[in-house]
């Protein structure tokens, strides 16, 4: 399933990239696959800004902003300011996750 | 109620010092599914803090963390249980944990197992090897069905309050609040509001790829749209009420599909974020509108107007 198109924050930096090829190794929806012995973005409306690739990437190679992708998160954010959380309301383990 | 497990290193079969280690989440679902998967095999599993919360909700608060992995390791002592520095995550976990931190933090590598835990067994058998269909994260009709219970429930927690307003609305009169005008005048009102709470949370969220549009909100909408014509037919509303009716329902059942972005597996930040934009000045403009025909059909009621 795809969400809308032309709106992830991934960036990717071939310059950098090893070929280590961990982020095709976390991505849950395979993003990216090895060419030649370096990663590649094959599908980027496939991104669902989870963070997994960033934050293992060990070279910088990769930048996504990461974050709750949560309709009420969002709002609750909007209207308090702050970053989304999953907490709505405090309560664990709440209608969100 | 707890869905809690101690945090810890627990023992599947008979482990000893070359048995693998598979970390997880301290929430008890999570943590027996696990332990299912393993059954046959001897190996350890250290379950994390998470405040039980499953990995991947976890790792995203940041409970399911490096810092988390790394205290636990310590304090179980790990390196003098084990004499490899092999430890198994699930691949979700990755969204809270930096493989390259907890390597330099604890000499144990990091090793993103499958996202499911039943495919450990081929995973390990295969040598540690996934194959591209452990990777994936997916969403089927099902998975979606046992999800909209989240939906429902707190869309229903909020009906009570517009029964209210209807049924006051309604049941105002010059003479004072009546039951009878509160009533045959809000039903059609309150069979909408639970049809677009049906719309938005069951029918949108089950049926998600075969509805149209990539956008919850129109996805939502569309079926809003036709729920809300469907019954219309049966309620006997004409004039500002109908036209109030054929406002507000369709974009209720939008608000609350577009609710179901936090459960999927697939919607961004950057897209929800994009789509609010755009939808919340429409639900609030059309909100007060309506609102504003069903006061201005009240006072033609009272021959005010």
């Amino acid at each position: 399933m795809k969400y809308l198109l032309n709106v992830t924050s991934l960036e990717f930096f071939s310059e950098k990239c090893t070929g280590c090829g961990r982020c095709v190794d976390v991505c849950p929806h395979s993003v990216f696959v090895m060419t030649d012995k370096k990663a590649e973005i094959v599908d980027r409306d496939l991104c669902m800004e989870c963070g997994a690739c960033a934050l293992n990437c060990e070279f910088g190679a990769i930048k996504v902003a990461s974050g709750v992708g949560c309709a009420a998160a969002i709002i609750n954010s909007m209207i308090k300011g702050g970053e989304p959380s999953c907490d709505c309301g405090g309560i664990t383990n709440s209608g969100c996750c | 109620m707890h869905y809690s497990v101690e945090p810890g290193l627990y023992s599947i079969g008979k482990p000893d010092t070359g048995s693998d280690v598979f970390v997880t989440a301290n929430y008890k679902l999570s943590f027996d599914i696990l332990r299912k998967s393993l059954k046959g095999l001897n190996a350890w599993v250290l379950v994390l803090d998470t405040k039980s919360i499953n990995v991947w909700c976890a790792a995203g608060k940041g409970t399911f963390s490096t810092d988390e992995l790394i205290r636990r390791i310590n304090e179980v002592q790990l390196h003098k249980i084990i004499n490899h520095k092999r430890i198994i995550l699930p691949q979700l976990g990755a969204v809270g944990v930096n493989a390259r931190a907890v390597q330099k933090q604890t000499g144990f590598r990091v090793h993103f197992g499958p996202v499911h835990a039943k495919d450990i067994p081929e995973y390990v058998r295969a040598g540690h090897k996934k194959t591209d269909e452990m990777r994936l994260v997916k969403f089927t009709m099902l998975d979606r069905l046992v999800l909209t219970p989240m939906e429902i429930n707190p869309a229903m927690k909020k009906f009570p309050l517009f029964a209210l307003v209807v049924l006051l609305l309604f049941g105002l009169q010059p003479s004072g609040i009546l039951f009878k005008d509160a009533w045959s005048g809000g039903l059609p009102f309150l069979i909408l509001g639970l049809a677009g709470i049906f719309s938005g949370a069951f029918i949108a969220p089950v049926f998600l790829p075969f509805i149209p549009f990539r956008s919850f909100a129109l996805k939502g909408l569309a079926t809003g749209i036709l729920v809300v014509f469907f019954l219309m037919p049966f309620l006997g509303l004409t004039g500002l009420q109908a036209i109030s009716a054929y406002l507000f329902f369709p974009l209720a059942s939008s608000y609350i599909a577009l609710q179901f972005t936090g459960s999927t597996t697939f919607t961004s930040m950057s897209g929800v974020r994009k789509e609010l934009k755009v939808a919340l000045p429409v639900y609030l403009i059309s909100t007060a509108v309506s609102a504003i025909l069903l006061i201005v059909y009240k006072l033609y009621q009272w021959e005010i107007l």
